[in-house]
């Protein structure tokens, strides 16, 4: 019950840290990118094939649950492990998209010029 | 893999009563699901169906299991587009719990088949609801609604 608390509280206080250290590390990215080629791994499944041992993926796994990318589901006694991209739509919307914005507005602009459309 | 399936996680600094009723209530959920809302009376074993703001049906099934404040279970078919509706019902569980001063929300959308594009193109959705539905509820403003607009 504690780890939740404290799950719950890094995600809600610095939860953007959180994602971008997560994210910094390429090998935290590639196990993002095999939960991407197949969602709901075991640890077992995910360490197949890595150069990286069962403890450093566990590290690895455990910063990213920290950061809310990866969630985890307990069935029967296994733990899989999923992809989760919500924090990565919220640095998108914080991030990315009001650049986007003014981009789409000259297009829209551009558009509309072109058509011959003067009601816009 | 002979499943296709996606759990996502939200952390919203809310109550469970607060987020239930932006779950269920019909108006306040168009504000953060681009206009869509669902009908239905929230009972075990009910119909239930998403509505386009043009009144066109989006998507169906049935009302597995309710909780009121912590679990809801659906079954859910897509209605609009021939390919995903040919898949037939897959699962939806939202499971609320509150954690310190925050409700995790989480969402689990599965079928029995691998490759599913059912649950590919719920997978796509849920994000940015998710998003909006946080931002709503925390500080009362949608982030989306721009792109609402746009498109």
């Amino acid at each position: 019950m504690t780890c939740k608390y404290l799950l719950a509280y890094y995600c809600m206080k610095d939860v953007n840290n959180k994602v971008f250290k997560a994210l910094a590390d390429p090998s935290r990215r590639r196990l993002l990118d095999r939960l991407y080629a197949s969602n709901g791994q075991t640890l077992t499944e995910l360490c197949e094939d890595l150069e990286m041992t069962r403890q450093a993926v566990t590290q690895h796994l455990d910063v990213l649950e920290a950061a809310n990318l990866v969630t985890t589901v307990w069935r029967g006694r296994q733990k899989l492990h999923y992809l989760n991209p919500v924090p990565l739509q919220e640095i998108y919307e914080r991030w990315i998209r009001k650049f986007e914005r003014p981009r789409l507005s000259a297009l829209h602009k551009l558009k509309s010029q072109l058509e011959g459309d003067e009601n816009e | 893999m002979n499943k296709s399936e996606f759990v996502y996680v939200i952390y919203i600094r809310t109550t469970p009563e607060r987020l239930w009723s932006a779950l269920t209530n019909p108006d306040f959920m168009k504000q953060y699901w681009f206009g869509m809302h669902f009908e239905t009376d929230w009972k075990t074993g009910s119909h239930w169906q998403m509505v386009f703001p043009d009144g066109r049906v989006a998507d169906t099934g049935e009302i597995v299991e309710i909780d009121p404040r912590r679990r809801l279970v659906l079954k859910w078919r897509n209605e609009f587009r021939a390919e995903l509706k040919s898949e037939g019902y897959a699962r939806c569980t939202i499971e609320l719990e509150p954690i310190a001063e925050t409700v995790k929300l989480s969402i689990t959308h599965a079928i029995d088949h691998a490759g599913s594009q059912l649950v590919e193109a719920a997978a796509g959705g849920w994000p940015r609801i998710l998003s909006n539905l946080k931002s709503l509820l925390e500080t009362g403003e949608i982030v989306l609604k721009a792109e609402a607009a746009v498109s």
